[in-house]
């Protein structure tokens, strides 16, 4: 099963991966703030995910590791 | 099994660029790039003046600051003083495409043994949002409120068209980093530049239509649209040079 992890003090939100997820499992969480003052991308369904790395691939500062 | 992980010639440091910044998509290309050629511990990276300035605190392996633009001619010194070194610079186009013109046209027509990385988001980012020698006709910025005007300030540098006018440089390519399928072929382009060094062929220039959405104005996702819609049409995407085919045919 693939799993994507995030560095969450490390997202700006700015949403790049959540544009990019073909499943659209991506959400910028509005009611959680990180250590730089944003609000951070999280996943909403772990299992649906398959493992493509498009988030990963988008993010501009690294904050996704995804494990298949 | 890991699929995608941060690569190892990037350092810990968060990146400072805003929020969507493509900046960090190129640096981790970039480091890819050294990751997949295991060169990291010969390899010499410039950093330029603009909102890379910091780069030397980004990529783990060596790095030197060169003055405004200069960073082609720090480049030819470092390979020629250390011929089996990977020396390459990562500039912007406030850089390379006006201050640094000179450097980067004759490095380019001596064939020097260097990569370049070359980020072209058609403003100067650090300083503003002023306009650059590549923003677009009309392209509202700080120093053309009413867009610019080609009357005035002429029509906008495209780098890679202007280099492969040369004979000599080896390798010129555009890529762009707005979707997925153009950051793998921007990672493919990278890589074939450093792989040119390694092999001793000659200069070779990466051109990369990057975004700037806090000066553009735009969401980080409208600015990869803008690219596609403004960017590309005027800055085509492909190989603009490759001496490898010519000397194929020869």
């Amino acid at each position: 099963m693939a799993k994507v992890s995030f560095s969450v003090d490390l997202c700006k939100g700015c949403g790049l991966c959540v544009s990019a997820c073909p499943k659209h499992l991506l959400v910028i969480a509005r009611d959680k703030i990180n250590q730089k003052g944003h609000s951070p991308a999280e996943i909403t369904d772990q299992a649906a995910c398959i493992g493509c790395a498009f988030c990963a691939t988008m993010c501009p500062d690294c904050v996704i590791t995804v494990e298949k | 099994m890991t699929v995608f992980e941060k690569p190892k010639a990037l350092t810990d440091k968060p990146f400072h660029y805003c929020p969507g910044c493509t900046h960090g998509i190129i640096h981790r290309l970039v480091a890819e790039a050294i990751d997949e050629l295991d060169i990291e511990g010969r390899t010499v990276g410039v950093a330029p003046v603009g909102c890379a300035v910091m780069a030397y605190d980004y990529f783990a392996c060596d790095m030197v600051e060169a003055a405004h633009g200069r960073a082609p001619a720090v480049a030819t010194g470092l390979k020629r003083c250390m011929p089996d070194h990977i020396i390459f610079t990562y500039q912007g186009d406030g850089d390379l495409a006006s201050i640094g013109m000179a450097e980067t046209v004759h490095a380019a027509t001596r064939n020097e043994n260097i990569t370049i990385i070359f980020v072209n988001n058609a403003i100067y980012g650090m300083t503003g949002g002023q306009m650059a020698p590549t923003s677009l006709p009309g392209q509202v910025t700080q120093t053309s409120p009413y867009g610019r005007d080609v009357a005035t300030v002429g029509l906008p540098i495209k780098v890679s068209e202007l280099l492969s006018s040369l004979d000599a440089p080896y390798y010129v390519e555009r890529v762009a980093v707005n979707n997925v399928k153009n950051v793998r072929n921007a990672k493919k382009a990278i890589k074939r530049a450093f792989q040119n060094q390694v092999e001793g062929r000659g200069f070779s220039l990466v051109e990369v239509v990057s975004s700037c959405p806090t000066n553009w104005g735009k969401t980080p996702e409208a600015a990869l649209q803008w690219i596609d819609e403004k960017m590309i049409p005027y800055y085509p995407l492909g190989v603009y040079k490759d001496r490898s085919k010519e000397e194929e045919q020869a």
